[in-house]
């Protein structure tokens, strides 16, 4: 941990703040922006893009609302930063319905189990079950909570959560 | 809950980035992972003027194995893609044994070998495995590179032996001797939380049974990571058996370790715990050294 830097003294190198350009694809779109290297990754979607699936709980990293996936790994967008993602892709909760009127299989199974009740958790444990499932399609019970130990929710005890992806992984087996 | 505005440079190869941190004469920090660095600027406990960004730095992102059964891995090797290597697990059974205590998988994802090592939390697991795994650590500077033992990196609470302009590029861990069994446990109120107390322990038998050499350090219960040097010279020529582990792991919790109480634990229950897990760490570890022996 570094005490605050004594700015006064620092190097003018390149100013603070200075905005960067950054070309990033989220959800299979193309988006070109110009921002300051401070902004999180996490507000960068919320407030740049207007995807606001993603939520912010406690911005530094504890509790895995803000998981999204970043070159299709889940990561906290919270412990990011937005200039980071040039050149990458990232995926948000808004990518998985393949439309207006259907859910991703995973959003359908936490539906079924009652995986939810306010939601406001939801979306970074949608996020963090996508790849987990991909890797492993037949899950233990131990696996799955182990998967989800990043993913704070203060509603339903987790029960209803684990048995979502039970479900989910069923769906996703039988869908082939 | 945002960080205060820095200048921010993405370095494209070692040399441009220790050039950077050069030029930002001790104001830059190098940005890997950031998975310890990011909240903390975020909480402004950080304001460093300048972020020297090294994940496009390709040169620093490698796990290779080397010579006579040892491994080396980039500062930049992400600690999941470490969990999830076979090399890592052959070679270092006891670092893929501590891996998956790492935070969670959306950190370790993300999270880097030398952004943990550099961030030389004393409760992380990665500076008290790269000690006792006698890993050397190579850094570099504008003047050229120099390695370091591990155990001669730490010097405290986040201080290492990184001068300001150096880079940690590089952690070289040698061959795992034949037979030798090892073991990491740690206590943890949550999985993934910061452990209250853990021991990495190494075991090696010799022809006879006996036990040739032990080492234990502990994480969580100094500025830094503790090697309980007398503990393991007391092992030395004993007979692999409860009792034995018992006296050592008495002498590590009750004399080597300097534990600090906090709201979840008091000083004396980590002592307390740290003794449980040594005597537990040492009788897995011989288990496996006799496994591997017979």
């Amino acid at each position: 941990m570094t005490e605050p830097a004594a700015r006064a003294d620092a190097p003018a190198v390149s100013a603070a703040g200075e905005r960067r350009a950054l070309t990033v694809e989220v959800n299979g779109e193309r988006h070109a922006r110009e921002v300051e290297p401070r902004l999180l990754l996490s507000d960068f979607l919320r407030h740049e893009l207007g995807l606001t699936g993603t939520h912010v709980g406690c911005e530094h990293g504890v509790c895995g609302a803000c998981t999204v996936l970043f070159d299709g790994e889940a990561v906290r967008s919270c412990l990011m930063l937005a200039v980071q993602a040039d050149g990458h892709a990232v995926e948000t909760v808004e990518g998985l319905a393949p439309g207006p009127d259907e859910l991703h299989p995973i959003q359908e199974a936490f539906r079924e189990a009652h995986g939810l009740q306010c939601g406001f958790c939801t979306p970074g444990f949608l996020m963090t079950i996508v790849p987990f499932l991909r890797e492993h399609p037949d899950p233990s019970d131990d696996e799955i909570r182990r998967a989800l130990s990043g993913n704070l929710c203060r509603c339903t005890g987790y029960q209803n959560i684990v048995a979502a992806v039970r479900r989910a992984a069923e769906r996703l087996r039988e869908a082939g | 809950m945002k960080p205060a505005p820095f200048a921010y440079h993405a370095a494209r190869s070692v040399e441009e980035a220790v050039g950077l941190l050069a030029e930002h004469g001790g104001e830059a920090k190098v940005l890997a992972g950031g998975q310890s660095l990011i909240p903390v600027m975020s909480f402004r406990l950080a304001q460093p003027a300048a972020l020297v960004d090294v994940n496009g730095v390709g040169e620093l992102d490698f796990v290779a194995e080397t010579a006579g059964g040892g491994l080396s891995i980039g500062a930049l090797a992400r600690l999941g893609g470490l969990e999830r290597d076979p090399r890592v697990a052959e070679r270092a059974p006891l670092l893929a044994a501590a891996l998956p205590h790492v935070a969670h998988p959306q950190i370790r994802n993300r999270g880097t070998a030398g952004g943990s090592l550099a961030h030389a939390d004393p409760a992380a697991e990665l500076p008290c495995l790269a000690v006792a795994l006698d890993a050397r650590l190579r850094l570099v500077g504008p003047a050229g590179e120099r390695t370091v033992a591990a155990r001669d990196f730490f010097h405290g609470l986040f201080a290492t032996a990184l001068a300001p302009d150096e880079l940690l590029a590089e952690i070289e861990l040698p061959p795992r001797p034949a037979g030798e069994g090892w073991s990491f446990l740690e206590v943890a109120r949550r999985h993934g939380d910061y452990a209250q107390v853990g021991v990495a322990a190494r075991l090696a038998l010799d022809g006879g049974g006996r036990i040739a050499s032990a080492r234990l350090v502990y994480l969580s219960v100094g500025d830094a990571p503790i090697v309980a040097e007398r503990a393991a010279a007391a092992l030395a020529g004993e007979t692999p058996e409860d009792a034995v582990f018992e006296a050592a792991a008495a002498v590590a919790a009750d004399e080597e370790i300097e534990p600090s109480g906090d709201i979840h634990a008091s000083a004396d229950f980590k002592r307390h715990l740290a003794r449980v897990l040594t005597r537990r760490a040492l009788a897995e570890a011989a288990a496996r050294a006799g496994a591997e022996a017979a």
